[in-house]
């Protein structure tokens, strides 16, 4: 660079590299860990499952634009993150869930649980769960109704009461059920068949999917490994669903050895419900999980334990959602109670 | 994030990163001597510490190697000549990397000189006492050529009551692109053996050190070949990972020891120096020299020539970069190396005693683009990655709120040591080492003004 060359020289402070990895990155990634798991749900239960998913997405990513608009803000809808918890809240809903429900869900996740706290990064609890949290308040009937998978002709008409007419009830599907349905379905999740008939399902069909159940919880396997694919490209942190694990395991397993007519075993508990996917998508969910190295740990410890309570002594069948949305809601105390110890912290010093 | 993490090799610390090396434009050069440029600025302060004052006079002539500043004090060094040539001023301001301006003295080089050095003479260092090499230590206007610029003598003399019991010998060159420290490791193993011996008198050490990191395998086994018998240096590879070459990283690495919160090396009975600092006193107090050219890695994708060059103390950069060439499409100098190094805003600013490096950055590098800055989503990616254990992220939100006292006061602000990890990992793109280095700047201008 001569005198003769004008030339406009960047100034910066250090440091002057960056990782080639950013938000929009990992947010993608997350969306692709989805897919799957959606593709699956849709195959499962066909194109109800479809227009929910279409349905509760749409509704977020329109829902995040008009509170952008209202609040000044750039539109942020390019970040991912919402296409995350629209999939999520699809999947957690019932396969035959009115599409209106859906679209209220939605609003009420991203309105509610998002924008209103400031958007991306600020929120307090999961959205999707958020959302979920307030159509079980809303819908009990609707919410707890499950249907059929693997239906004849069900990638051409839709399960009955998906296409219920806003602010109405909708159809009752048990007659629609006892026509598709095979043999023997009670539309009973396997939660609550362990729950009320101590009846406990095959790990087999656990896996597999092969059970009434939400949109998108029914194929632990599935999930894991999806959930798998973001641990290893270091997008989520695999303590997490470690931790919960781990904390199922510890409060089921003296109860299963017991009485193990009453209590079922640690691993009914981890593939059976919306565990799975709660422990490797939601409770994973960055923004609201704690950071530090202890508080992760003992965040998935408090989802795992308070999931077991819930399921066994509640009155739900189902624990998952209320335990992350209590973890969520103690995280910021877990990391203001686990901040790491410093290099070179004096032993006589007390946390200053 | 620790699952890979659970089969390391090499010694090492907890976190830091792992930024590409880019060392392989210059590792394989041999050092080169630049060309003496026909102006030389020698601020009178490179160093942490008083400023030197000049002896010199404008006009005078003066002898490349000859004393022409003296130390102020203690925590200060003298200043050699770099050149033979006729002083042309000597309390001219000068822009420098940090910003300001800071008086230096000019020399106009005579072109017809052989620039011998004339200077000095031979002592044995065996039968110099500790204080003598102390002195000599001083007399060689040598600071640490890592970057810090710290006096190197005053390592030697731990405050009252602390005895320095080992030396680590820092040869880790963990930032990007640098080969300085592996050039001098290769070439001049022997005076850096000669240094570590004198520096082991003069404080009284019982054994050294070298960590070296294990990128550079071939500079190890080079030393190990000539490292004496009696078994009191050892030469260790340590991971490569940044910022490894951090004393604090070093010191945890090869010792498991940790420097207390606030403290000094010498705090536990470690001193640590630079091996490029080692190797010009083992080559400098034999002969009682001053210290007046050191080598520097220029490198980077804007430059047409890299290599690692001996370049005299006070050569401008813009002398350096019409000697090596720069592509048109290079946009960002940096003084040092790119995880910690500065920019320079003007290409009449001196290499001085503590530039390891100088590295130029092209507009289009993959990670030179401006990214959007996206909220903090709490990913802990920053937690990860800091070796001194903060919490960055919270660190981060507390100064987008202007609360610095409590980022002193409850965060342990004033732990970091601006490595930059946090700001390198960060998938949000926060300048969160940016953000604390104001933080601590606008607690040090509070405390001041209570004061």
């Amino acid at each position: 660079m001569s005198t003769k060359q004008k030339k406009v020289v960047e100034i910066r402070t250090s440091p002057h590299l960056k990782k080639a990895i950013s938000v929009e990155q990992i947010m993608r990634n997350v969306v692709y860990a989805l897919l799957p798991v959606c593709a699956w749900s849709v195959y499962q239960f066909g194109i109800s499952v479809l227009a929910l998913i279409l349905v509760t997405t749409l509704t977020c990513i329109l829902t995040e634009s008009l509170f952008c608009k209202l609040s000044n803000r750039p539109n942020s809808v390019g970040d991912f993150s919402i296409v995350i918890t629209g999939l999520l809240l699809a999947l957690t809903l019932p396969p035959g869930f009115p599409l209106w429900m859906a679209a209220v869900a939605g609003f009420v996740a991203v309105g509610l649980g998002k924008s209103l706290f400031g958007g991306l990064g600020y929120n307090v609890m999961n959205p999707a769960l958020v959302g979920r949290a307030f159509v079980q308040a809303a819908f009990p009937v609707a919410i707890t109704t499950w249907t059929p998978g693997f239906a004849a002709g069900r990638f051409v008409e839709f399960i009955p009461s998906t296409l219920a007419l806003p602010f109405m009830s909708p159809v009752d599907t048990s007659d629609w059920v006892t026509q598709k349905a095979v043999d023997g379905f009670t539309g009973a999740t396997p939660l609550a068949l362990q729950k009320f008939e101590k009846v406990t399902v095959d790990s087999i069909d656990l896996l597999t999917g092969a059970v009434a159940g939400s949109a998108g919880e029914t194929s632990a396997l599935l999930i894991f490994v999806c959930g798998l694919y973001l641990a290893f490209r270091k997008m989520m942190d695999w303590r997490i669903p470690a931790a919960i694990f781990a904390g199922v395991f510890i409060v089921c397993m003296p109860l299963n050895l017991y009485n193990p007519a009453l209590f079922p075993t640690p691993l009914f508990m981890i593939l059976s419900g919306g565990l799975m996917l709660g422990a490797m998508f939601m409770a994973t969910d960055m923004v609201v999980s704690p950071m530090t190295p202890r508080g992760v740990w003992l965040y998935g410890l408090v989802i795992g334990v308070l999931t077991v309570l819930i399921r066994l002594f509640g009155g739900l069948t189902e624990g998952v959602m209320y335990a992350i949305l209590v973890a969520n809601a103690l995280s910021p105390l877990i990391a203001s109670v686990s901040q790491p110890r410093i290099y070179g912290a004096r032993k006589e010093e007390t946390e200053s | 994030m620790g699952l890979f993490n659970l089969f390391r090799r090499s010694k090492t610390f907890r976190h830091g990163v792992h930024p590409v090396a880019h060392k392989e434009q210059t590792a394989h050069l041999a050092i080169r001597r630049l060309p003496f440029a026909p102006k030389i600025v020698v601020p009178l302060s490179q160093h942490t510490g008083a400023p030197a004052v000049a002896l010199v006079k404008p006009g005078q002539e003066v002898v490349r190697g000859e004393p022409i500043a003296e130390a102020a004090g203690f925590v200060s060094v003298p200043m050699h000549a770099p050149v033979t040539g006729v002083v042309r001023a000597v309390d001219a301001l000068v822009p420098t990397a940090a910003g300001p301006k800071t008086p230096a003295i000019i020399i106009e080089t005579y072109e017809a000189a052989t620039q011998a050095v004339l200077y000095g003479l031979d002592q044995d260092m065996e039968q110099m006492s500790q204080q003598e090499l102390v002195e000599a230590v001083q007399k060689s206007g040598m600071v640490g050529l890592g970057g810090a610029a710290f006096p190197s003598h005053v390592k030697l003399m731990p405050p009252d009551g602390k005895v320095i019991e080992t030396l680590i010998i820092n040869g880790c060159e963990c930032e990007p692109y640098l080969t300085c420290d592996h050039r001098v490791m290769l070439e001049q193993t022997d005076s850096m053996i000669a240094g570590i011996r004198a520096i082991l008198r003069a404080t009284g050490a019982k054994r050294a050190i070298i960590g070296v990191e294990d990128n550079k395998l071939d500079a190890v086994s080079a030393i190990r070949e000539k490292l004496p018998d009696d078994g009191v240096i050892s030469c260790e590879a340590v991971e490569t990972k940044y910022p490894q070459g951090a004393e604090k990283m070093l010191i945890k690495s090869l010792l498991g020891k940790e420097v207390p919160s606030g403290g000094l090396p010498a705090d536990i009975g470690i001193a640590v120096y630079n091996v490029g600092t080692m190797a010009q006193l083992g080559e400098l107090i034999p002969r009682s020299r001053g210290l007046i050219e050191r080598v520097v890695t220029v490198s980077g994708p804007g430059v047409e020539k890299p290599g690692n060059y001996l370049v005299p103390i006070g050569t401008p950069l813009r002398f350096l970069m019409e000697q090596v060439g720069s592509t048109s499409e290079a946009n960002e100098v940096i003084i040092g190396g790119p995880m910690m190094g500065m920019t320079v805003a003007s290409l009449e600013v001196p290499v001085t005693k503590g530039v390891s490096g100088v590295v130029v950055l092209e507009k289009e590098a993959e990670d030179q683009q401006d990214r959007p800055v996206y909220p903090c989503i709490k990913c802990g990616a920053c937690l990860d990655a800091c070796p001194i254990n903060l919490n960055p992220s919270m660190l981060g939100q507390l100064a987008s709120v202007r609360q610095y006292e409590v980022m002193e006061s409850d965060f342990h602000l004033n732990d970091c040591f601006e490595c930059g990890c946090c700001s390198y990992v960060c998938p949000s793109n926060i300048p969160l080492t940016q953000y604390f280095r104001i933080a601590k700047a606008i607690n040090r201008e509070t405390r001041a003004q209570a004061a």
